[in-house]
């Protein structure tokens, strides 16, 4: 680990509110015109935040304050260790641990509202980790090492060899962003299914902190799309606003669908995808 | 004005509950977020949890069975919150004033900021409304309210 490696994370923790911050204000603009409206502007999630943040202290339990802080902490881990070159599995897992943290946080109170939320969270979670998985298992194929850097060093893009791949982590990106069809917890914005699901009982403060958390989150999990063109990094971020913007559109075309068909869109065709690639790879090497 | 205080004028999340009036200030408050009025302009989310809102907007003029409710709902909101009573009913009973079933508006519960008045109220009046808790929201300091 080169200076370089460490002075890229911590600009890359600082700019990252900055970003997802503003992509989810492009997010609710390009919503908005997709319906007809004007939508607030762009840097509206920031004015949400420091609202959020300065409002009164209010808990229904001390343990859902502290999984509130452990889902952003263990976030901004998984991005530290992302952007450090580290192993992606860790990354995978870590980031799976800060999701489980936000629904552990909703079980922490009595409300049923939270508690069905956490269930729908930790279903969302068991219908995207193993796409991501096997994905960092299909980049070690391709580049013969599970970390960052070794992708980053590979010989050429690894998009070419991983077409079906990349389909599937479309379908994770879905999840994770919580957009429709797959927006079964809670979704981001104004549309709301059992009162606000899995943050029903997170309010002011905390409800800033999952906020960050999520831009981080966000940043994140383009940047991992972004992985897929590395050869040279600029086409692969070109990539990642893409599917951003795709994801945006499929989120004002598509109603929500049930939960049972998110597991099963995440494991047949999200795994199947990966396998039926992996199988090509074998055949034709 | 502070980053705080603008991101509260910026940012108001609005809860609605109707007390049992005739469902039309309902109608008309819900317009306010069709993409004639659009309110999400302003940031206006209509949020549908207390614990998140900043505005609770109350129509109707407010029974003896859900007065509980109501309270319930103010005290599960943290401050700094203002409260809107939207419509004839909610700011004195309008229709049913004196009924044996009404308290006779919302201000016999919990405190009122401001006062819309209509029957049914429009949804120009409801966003003046707003805007009107927004300039009382930005003189409150931290934490008040
Ligand atoms: S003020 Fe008039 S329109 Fe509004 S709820 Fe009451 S009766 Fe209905």
């Amino acid at each position: 680990m080169t200076l370089t490696t460490v002075l890229t994370a911590l600009g890359a923790l600082v700019l990252a509110p900055l970003a997802g911050g503003l992509l989810y204000g492009i997010d609710r603009k390009v919503t908005a015109r997709l319906q007809g409206r004007m939508g607030p502007p762009v840097v509206q999630p920031f004015y949400d935040f420091f609202k959020l943040a300065a409002k009164k202290r209010m808990m229904t339990s001390r343990g859902s304050g502290v999984w509130a802080w452990a889902y952003l902490l263990l976030t901004m881990t998984a991005f530290a260790l992302f952007f450090l070159g580290q192993d992606l599995l860790v990354v995978v897992l870590v980031l799976a641990f800060a999701g489980g943290a936000l629904a552990y946080g909703a079980f922490a109170v009595r409300s049923p509202y939270a508690h069905l939320g956490a269930h729908r969270e930790l279903l969302q979670m068991a219908a995207y980790e193993p796409i991501l998985l096997l994905t960092v298992v299909m980049f070690a194929m391709e580049t013969g090492s599970f970390t960052v850097c070794g992708v980053l060093a590979a010989a050429g893009p690894l998009l070419p060899a991983l077409p079906l791949t990349f389909l599937a982590v479309l379908i994770a990106l879905g999840i994770k962003m919580r957009k429709s069809p797959f927006d079964i917890a809670a979704c981001e914005h104004a549309h709301q299914e059992i009162v606000r699901g899995v943050y029903t009982e997170y309010s002011g403060r905390y409800l800033a902190l999952i906020e960050l958390a999520h831009w981080y989150e966000l940043v994140l999990v383009l940047a991992v799309v972004a992985l897929f063109w590395a050869q040279p990094l600029w086409v692969g971020a070109l990539i990642a606003a893409g599917v951003f913007l795709l994801e945006l559109f499929v989120d004002n075309l598509a109603a929500r669908l049930r939960w049972s068909w998110m597991v099963t869109a995440g494991w047949g065709l999200g795994i199947g995808f990966i396998m039926i690639n992996m199988v090509l790879l074998r055949w034709l090497a | 004005m502070g980053l705080v205080a603008t991101s509260r004028v910026k940012s108001p999340w609005i809860l609605h509950y109707c007390t049992g009036g005739c469902n039309g200030c309902d109608i008309e408050i819900l317009a306010c977020l069709t993409p004639l009025y659009d309110v999400e302009r302003f940031g206006i989310l209509n949020i549908g949890n207390p614990k998140h809102a900043d505005l609770l907007v109350v129509t109707g003029p407010v029974n003896w069975k859900n007065a509980d409710v109501l309270k319930n709902l103010y005290e599960q909101m943290p401050a700094p919150k203002m409260v809107m009573a939207v419509g004839a009913c909610a700011c004195g009973g309008g229709v049913f004033h004196n009924c044996y079933n009404t308290l006779g508006g919302v201000d016999k519960v919990i405190p009122v900021d401001v006062y819309v008045r209509g029957c049914a109220a429009r949804p120009e009046a409801v966003i003046d409304g707003v805007v009107a808790a927004l300039d009382k929201l930005a003189g409150l300091g931290r934490g008040e309210g």
